[in-house]
């Protein structure tokens, strides 16, 4: 087992701060006098020597190369030096030391990870001590698709999750909406089968933030995964209307309500209609009103057999009012409002388009 | 009906004008100047990267300032045994950048520099039993590879090697509540997500299992009132959205929901006047990602000094007219 003399540098400065200073060749010279003082001075590889047999691999951009690019000293060294390990295929604990150094350097490179997995399992290196160091990076680097596939294949040789709900929770504190997170969370919770707690804690988030298309998104999952919802169909409504009230311009609420409801038909639903409409007193916004339509919408698709054409007419004209409404107030998407206007009239209504489009310019009209 | 919504503020004096020649320029030199950190530390993607240049320029008619020969030599000397392509030479294979590889390939018309066959092994190789892909031998499994699987596939006319049903069957099993799509069947809806599968279900045939009114509410909702897009709800507009919206608005036949003319104030209001190219959002620092994503959304809403792009592939029409290759669009 070959001992490195060579310190690992104990500062975490990103390496850019480093080029200006440490490198210069003054410093350096002023450097090699005090060595015997300072131990922890940070050795290139090329000055290392047990490295002296290998021999480094410089950066090959190609058979004619038109760019020359000046890389900063120390990145190129450790590079140099990890392309001459992974061109011999070396298996060895300094190989395995190396990929830290050019993970903390680059932690997007897909190949030096790659090569630590490899490393991991031909020296049966300490899975426990992975999951410390996996932990550490993403830490620092939470939004990096390989650090997160690198725990995954750690937790599933150890097959050990009992970690991960807690550390993912960590990570969700900095950032609610980490995507990488949530896949992760996602996977464990499916994988090992860890339901029973999920619901509190996408609840948490939501009194955080309530906002959080993420934590609204888990809820969604775990209920379909769990109790499905059916017989959670009452409680989830109140949910919904209960954190709306708290914030009435919240898509994901609105997305969530939509979409629970979706399956059976708005207009399946007794009394919905109703609590919305009373809720549009005190409580309107765009998404409630387009909840209003997407309501009138399926009573008209779905409407039994003895409704009168009158009613229907009625709920018609409803519906072409909010269109009429929003297409003015949410201008950005007039053009699916006027849409969702149209569709419904051609399908449904007696009005022609040319009378639908005048009440939209022309609302002092009052056309229909 | 206004309330505080993420967002951001464009400032009067942003660029209001199409900047094509600088962004030609700044694509031109990239990589030769003199900061190349950023250059360096994306060496893991460097086969992207050439793929958002060349197509960016290509989009702009500059494809002849770029060196042709020597990227196809590049490519070919990222040619894994087992058929894929790495990101760069010395780094392992991946589905995205053979996907990028292929693409500048077609580009230059020279997809026979590649060894087709072990291209299209190494990618059915990668199909699971569910249908889904993985990235590479490690086994990340993400929409993005249905993706990238069934976009070089159709590029080099070879879709029927793998089981397209199973791959169908998993996409849709990623299609959410809102009508949306993840990485994996529960994962929360994201732009991103949403193209690929757009793109993916263009490719096979089946964008008839899009619900496409819904999809495409859930897509206009991402326009924010300064005209630009985001990829969820809550969060900051960003232009490289104005593709992946964009694209799948116009995959499922509604890209008139969007206000084109904020969305282009947005777009334009990215660009960086005195380095060229297009930032994520406006005064920040340019990159080709977002150069191509700016450019592109540009040509989808119309702007006649630049080549019409196709909206699944994110190639110039023209090349995929030259190969026989039209992917179907809602209308």
């Amino acid at each position: 087992k070959l001992a490195m003399s060579g310190v690992e540098e104990i500062s975490d400065e990103s390496v850019e701060v480093k080029e200006g200073e440490e490198f210069d060749v003054e410093a350096e010279d002023h450097l090699r006098d005090d060595f015997l003082l300072d131990p922890t001075r940070y050795i290139f590889y090329r000055d290392r020597k047990e490295w002296a047999d290998l021999e480094p691999v410089p950066q090959d951009d190609g058979p004619n190369p038109v760019v020359k690019i000046a890389y900063s000293e120390k990145f190129s060294d450790v590079y140099d030096y990890f392309r001459a390990l992974l061109k011999n295929d070396e298996r060895s604990e300094r190989a395995f030391a190396l990929t830290s150094e050019a993970i903390e350097l680059n932690a997007a490179n897909y190949t030096v990870w790659h090569y630590r997995r490899v490393l991991l399992q031909a020296l049966s290196k300490d899975l426990r001590e992975e999951m410390r160091y996996i932990t550490a990076i993403i830490e620092e680097q939470p939004k990096n698709y390989q650090v997160w596939h690198h725990r995954r294949m750690v937790v599933e040789w150890l097959n050990d999750p009992s970690e991960e709900l807690e550390f993912i929770a960590d990570i969700l504190s900095q950032d609610a909406k980490n995507y990488h997170a949530w896949q992760h969370r996602q996977w464990v919770i499916q994988e090992y089968k860890l339901w029973d707690d999920e619901l509190d804690f996408v609840e948490n988030l939501l009194e955080e933030d309530v906002r959080n298309n993420s934590a609204w998104n888990q809820r969604h999952f775990v209920i379909s995964h769990t109790s499905g919802f059916s017989d959670a169909m009452e409680r989830e409504i109140q949910y919904c209307l209960y954190q709306i009230k708290k914030a009435p311009n919240n898509e994901s609420a609105w997305n969530y309500l939509k979409g629970i409801l979706q399956p059976l038909g708005l207009s399946a639903q007794p009394g919905l209609l109703e609590r919305v409409l009373e809720l549009k007193q005190t409580h309107c916004s765009p998404y409630l009103l387009a909840f209003l339509f997407d309501c009138y919408e399926d009573a008209l698709e779905n409407s039994k057999e003895n409704v009168a054409e009158e009613e229907q007419q009625k709920t018609l004209k409803k519906a072409l009012e909010i269109c009429q409404l929003l297409a003015q107030e949410d201008t950005i998407r007039k053009e699916y409002w006027l849409f969702l206007g149209r569709s419904l009239k051609n399908k449904h209504g007696k009005l022609n388009n040319y009378t639908f489009e005048l009440c939209v310019i022309h609302p002092e009209l009052e056309i229909i | 009906m206004g309330t505080q919504v993420k967002d951001v503020i464009i400032k009067p004096d942003a660029p209001s004008t199409l900047l094509l020649d600088k962004h030609a320029d700044y694509i031109a030199a990239y990589g030769s100047k003199k900061d190349d950190y950023e250059y360096t530390l994306s060496e893991y993607l460097r086969m992207s990267g050439i793929y958002w240049g060349l197509t960016v320029m290509d989009l702009m008619g500059q494809l002849p300032r770029m060196n042709r020969q020597e990227i196809i030599d590049f490519i070919k000397a990222c040619q894994h045994e087992c058929g894929g392509i790495s990101a760069s030479i010395g780094h392992d294979p991946h589905l995205l950048y053979t996907l990028s590889a292929v693409q500048i390939l077609c580009l230059y018309d020279s997809v026979d520099a590649l060894d087709v066959d072990k291209v299209v092994e190494y990618i059915k190789g990668l199909q699971q039993e569910d249908g889904s892909f993985a990235g590479d031998k490690w086994g990340e499994i993400d929409t993005r590879f249905s993706f990238c699987a069934v976009a070089t596939l159709a590029l080099l006319g070879k879709m029927d090697t793998i089981n397209v049903d199973k791959a169908v069957e998993f996409v849709l099993s990623c299609m959410n509540f809102d009508g949306g799509f993840g990485c994996r069947p529960g994962s929360e809806s994201h732009a991103g997500q949403i193209y690929c599968c757009s793109g993916f279900l263009s490719l096979t045939g089946q964008l008839h299992q899009v619900n496409a009114d819904l999809l495409g509410w859930w897509l206009c909702e991402r326009q924010l009132p300064s005209g630009g897009l985001n990829g969820r709800p809550e969060k900051l507009p960003d232009v490289c959205y104005s593709w992946w919206v964009l694209a799948s608005l116009k995959i499922i036949g509604r890209i008139h929901w969007i206000d084109k003319a904020k969305l282009r104030s947005f777009i334009l209001a990215c660009q960086d006047e005195e380095t060229g190219g297009f930032a994520d959002r406006p005064g920040d620092m340019v990159d080709p990602f977002h150069t191509l994503f700016g450019v592109a959304g540009l040509s989808l809403l119309g702007d006649e000094q630049i080549k019409p792009v196709n909206p699944v592939l994110c190639m110039p029409e023209d090349v995929l007219q030259r190969i026989n290759l039209q992917p179907d669009l809602l209308s």
